[in-house]
């Protein structure tokens, strides 16, 4: 197999980590041909045409467009198949992730906090079956950190203010490397995580090791219930407010004539600024959660009223 | 030497700090610049002997963090933009046009007052207690959770920020209006197309990273929410305008290296370089589309994937004339006559440094593997390559090829042949390794890393010794020939260019008779066939 050309290389784990593979020994070969006969004329030239060598400097080449049209012709062909090529597979690893099994995860200096939907959380590891595409829900609580697992070829920032998803997959079971790769303070090269990939069956088990103290939809609910919001979304209240039951990934119409899908990001927007996207027919009349709830808290209430359209989280 | 040359002009302390003479401020430039590549050069030296093993044994998180930005600042601002334009620059582009002085001689003595002042204000920072951004600054990091000196570090930053714009605005004027007669465009050295696309890009990114810095500032002072998410900001709008500054800066700080490659390669082979217009145009070309392609250090920070894909094209098109320049030089040894004086080896390990530079360039512009070697080592590999493998290696040449000129004095050959040899092995010990730990996945800015990263970690370290004990024979060689070395005659590697029809050193006014341009550069077409074939 190609990738055994590359003797550091370990493979990818993943089915676009194999693209990637073949890309990177692509970009190798090519630059391998380009340094070689480079370095092979600078070599020849240089031994050949030295001072005081006895050699032919007669009949030089003309000066002529050729060479340079030529040479930047090639070069332009060579680079624009590189960018289709990168390109191509650049929207197959950043794909919109399929909504099937979500993880949580708050980045928080310096720490991945992972959660499940049923509740386990884990820090600076996360348990995942293999063979399965998994959706990533990240936030940052404080400052920019970036999601990098090397095995899988992937990595994306995770910036404060807004919700990333990310889809995972990795194709056999074992241990690898979760990096913080944007620099986030003190100890940034501390805050390494562990990806344990399991079978699914394994995995199974483990979830139910590990003992929550509950989903995350019902601390959610309490939450919900905490914060006082059930008062107007909960029916029966005395202000009109927007039910939330079966609002989850449908579109919303919004006062302003336009419509929004009901996402995770537009969920955590309405909490954290109600008056910026407010739905149409009602007063913006929401207070703003924002400095009120944490990551964590604003997670669960999403969690909860995912719930509440009835998706399996 | 009974004829007084402008260093023995005068020799009053009043007379170096008070001169308008371009030569003399040339040398301000230099020996303040060297003391800044020193200590940016040791806290390089510090960051790579703390990486030689996993663990954090010399220093602890907070000094790696600090280390590293020190490192960064230091070496970017206060000696790589200003490196070539401000020394070999400021001393040879009124000698290569035929001109006295620089169009605006108070100016420039007042770029290096700024330019100091910005230095000063910058080394208070990271000796009152240091900065732990990193050189970028990025936000929120900056504006609300780094308990350092940003606000101090920043403000040196900003205001060396002036004096590469009027350094920029004095060339860009010089170049239109002092040229010799009979200098027309197409007969300016190439080192001045350079300068000059450089000067571009100074005069007009530079307020940018003015502007950047001045809204970082207040974010942090007043909270007014332009970078804070918690009230309605985008911590992501700091990196567009900072890299809208910073990556047309990476082209200010290989512009002029990539002039002075084109000198030495014309010069050690006694030819024209091979097809002048395309090379002279390519600068421009690469200062133009330079400012196009910001948004490639952003493919995995949340960006669109069209923006992303946008980003990614015009990065491959810069690339196209990096690549024929690395061509041009090639076919100008072609049929040459070549000459491996210490300014050619450095020539010559640029083209390669710079070769593999530009091509792991490519890897990074290419999505999808970006996605991967984005702020990993690679990263760190790909632009060192650039930045000293390309544009200290540049500097390091043409300092060797001007220094007769600037000092009237011969260093040692041997000494320099040695030092240059030494620099490249040291330099590829130090940063090949890197591009494999980037692939392996190694982040970068990591103070402590899992062992297995360990062996490729200490082959870099080792050849970071290696590279600083090589950057530090100059210092003994040529510090002994400015003294003590042999006489220079005033045109001792027999070049065709106006700066080498003047004596060495130059009087205070550079030219005793106005010189007259009658031909195009590098005839050394005469010169060449004058020497006999079979000698």
């Amino acid at each position: 197999m190609w990738r055994q050309w590359i003797p550091f290389w370990h493979p990818g784990l993943s089915p676009h980590s194999g693209d990637v593979d073949l890309l990177f020994t692509g970009l190798l070969i090519a630059s391998a041909l380009v340094v070689g006969l480079l370095f092979f004329l600078l070599t020849l030239f240089c031994a050949r045409y030295r001072a005081g060598n006895q050699t032919d400097r007669d009949h030089r080449v003309k000066k002529s467009w050729h060479w340079e049209v030529s040479w930047t012709a090639a070069s332009f062909v060579c680079f624009l198949g590189l960018f289709v090529w990168g390109a191509t597979v650049y929207f197959q690893i950043y794909r919109t992730p399929a909504d099937e099994h979500d993880i949580f995860i708050v980045a928080k200096q310096w720490m991945w906090k992972t959660q499940h939907p049923g509740g386990q959380a884990e820090i600076d590891a996360l348990h995942i079956p293999v063979k399965r595409p998994i959706r990533l829900v990240m936030a940052s609580q404080d400052v920019i950190h970036s999601f990098f697992i090397p095995a899988l070829r992937l990595k994306h920032d995770v910036v404060p203010g807004r919700y990333q998803d990310l889809e995972i997959e990795i194709d056999k079971p074992g241990h690898y490397h979760l990096f913080c790769a944007e620099y986030c303070g003190t100890d940034h090269s501390g805050m390494i995580g562990e990806i344990v990939a399991m079978d699914p069956a394994d995995f199974s088990n483990w979830l139910t090791q590990q003992a929550p103290s509950s989903p995350l939809a019902s601390e959610g609910g309490q939450l919900f219930r905490e914060l006082g919001c059930s008062g107007c979304h909960g029916g029966g209240g005395t202000i009109r407010a927007p039910p939330l039951e079966g609002v989850y990934g449908k579109p919303v119409p919004l006062s302003d004539g336009t419509t929004v899908i009901a996402d995770d990001k537009y969920i955590r927007d309405s909490i954290l600024m109600p008056r910026s996207q407010v739905v149409a027919s009602y007063q913006p009349l929401m207070p703003s959660f924002e400095g009120k709830v944490s990551e964590d808290q604003l997670l669960r209430l999403v969690v909860y009223i995912k719930s509440l359209a009835g998706h399996p989280t | 030497m009974s004829e007084k040359n402008y260093l023995t002009a005068d020799f009053t302390l009043r007379s170096w700090f008070f001169t308008t003479d371009h030569k003399r401020i040339a040398i301000l430039y230099f020996a303040s610049l060297i003391v800044f590549f020193f200590i940016g050069g040791a806290a390089a030296t510090a960051i790579r002997i703390e990486l030689a093993t996993p663990q954090a044994d010399l220093v602890s998180s907070d000094i790696y963090n600090r280390l590293f930005t020190m490192h960064g600042i230091i070496m970017v601002w206060f000696f790589l933009i200003p490196s070539i334009p401000n020394t070999l620059g400021n001393f040879i582009v009124p000698l290569m046009i035929g001109a006295r002085d620089l169009a605006f001689p108070r100016l420039n003595l007042m770029s290096w007052y700024i330019f100091m002042l910005g230095g000063c204000t910058t080394l208070f920072a990271i000796f009152a207690g240091g900065v732990d951004t990193g050189w970028t600054f990025y936000t929120p990091f900056s504006t609300l959770y780094s308990n350092s000196y940003v606000i101090v570090a920043a403000a040196g930053v900003f205001i060396a920020g002036f004096s590469s714009i009027l350094t920029g605005l004095n060339f860009i004027v010089t170049i239109h209006r002092l040229r010799a007669p009979g200098l027309t465009w197409y007969r300016l050295p190439l080192f001045l197309w350079s300068l000059y696309a450089t000067s571009v890009i100074l005069v007009l990114a530079t307020p940018v990273l003015a502007i950047t810095l001045l809204l970082m500032a207040t974010e942090r002072f007043f909270g007014v929410g332009i970078f804070d998410p918690r009230i309605g900001g985008d911590p992501l709008l700091f990196q567009h305008l900072f890299w809208f500054y910073s990556h047309p800066a990476v082209y200010i700080m290989i512009l002029p290296g990539m002039g002075v490659i084109n000198e030495l390669i014309s010069c050690f082979s006694r030819k024209q370089v091979f097809g002048y217009k395309f090379v002279a145009w390519c600068s421009l070309a690469i200062a133009a589309v330079g400012f196009l392609v910001w948004g490639h250090h952003m493919f995995v920070s949340g960006q669109s994937l069209i923006a992303s894909l946008v980003f990614s094209f015009m990065s491959f098109i810069v690339a196209v004339p990096s690549a024929i320049k690395v061509f041009n030089w090639t076919a100008t040894l072609h049929k040459g006559s070549i000459h491996f004086d210490a300014p050619m080896l450095y020539a010559l390990a640029f083209i390669g440094l710079f070769t593999i530079g530009g091509l792991t360039g490519l890897f990074l512009a290419c999505l999808a593997f970006d996605v991967h070697a984005t702020d990993t080592y690679f990263v760190v590999a790909h632009f060192h390559y650039i930045m000293v493998g390309g544009m200290v290696t540049a500097y390091f040449g043409g300092l060797h090829y001007w220094w007769p000129k600037i000092t009237g004095r011969l260093y040692s050959e041997y000494w320099a042949r040695t030092a240059a040899v030494l620099i490249f092995f040291g330099f590829n010990l130090t940063f090949f390794p890197q591009f494999i730990l980037g692939a392996e996945g190694m982040p970068r800015r990591y103070h402590v890393y899992p062992p297995e990263f360990q062996l490729w970690n200490v082959l870099s370290s080792g050849g970071a010794v290696i590279l600083a004990v090589a950057y530090l024979m100059p210092v003994f060689y040529l510090g002994y020939s400015a003294f003590f070395g042999r006489r220079a005659p005033a045109n001792p590697w027999d070049a065709p260019g106006l700066e080498w029809q003047t004596s060495s050193p130059p009087p205070e006014f550079n030219f005793t008779v106005q010189p007259v341009v009658t031909r195009d550069p590098y005839q050394y077409n005469e010169a060449f066939e004058a020497e006999p074939q079979n000698a």
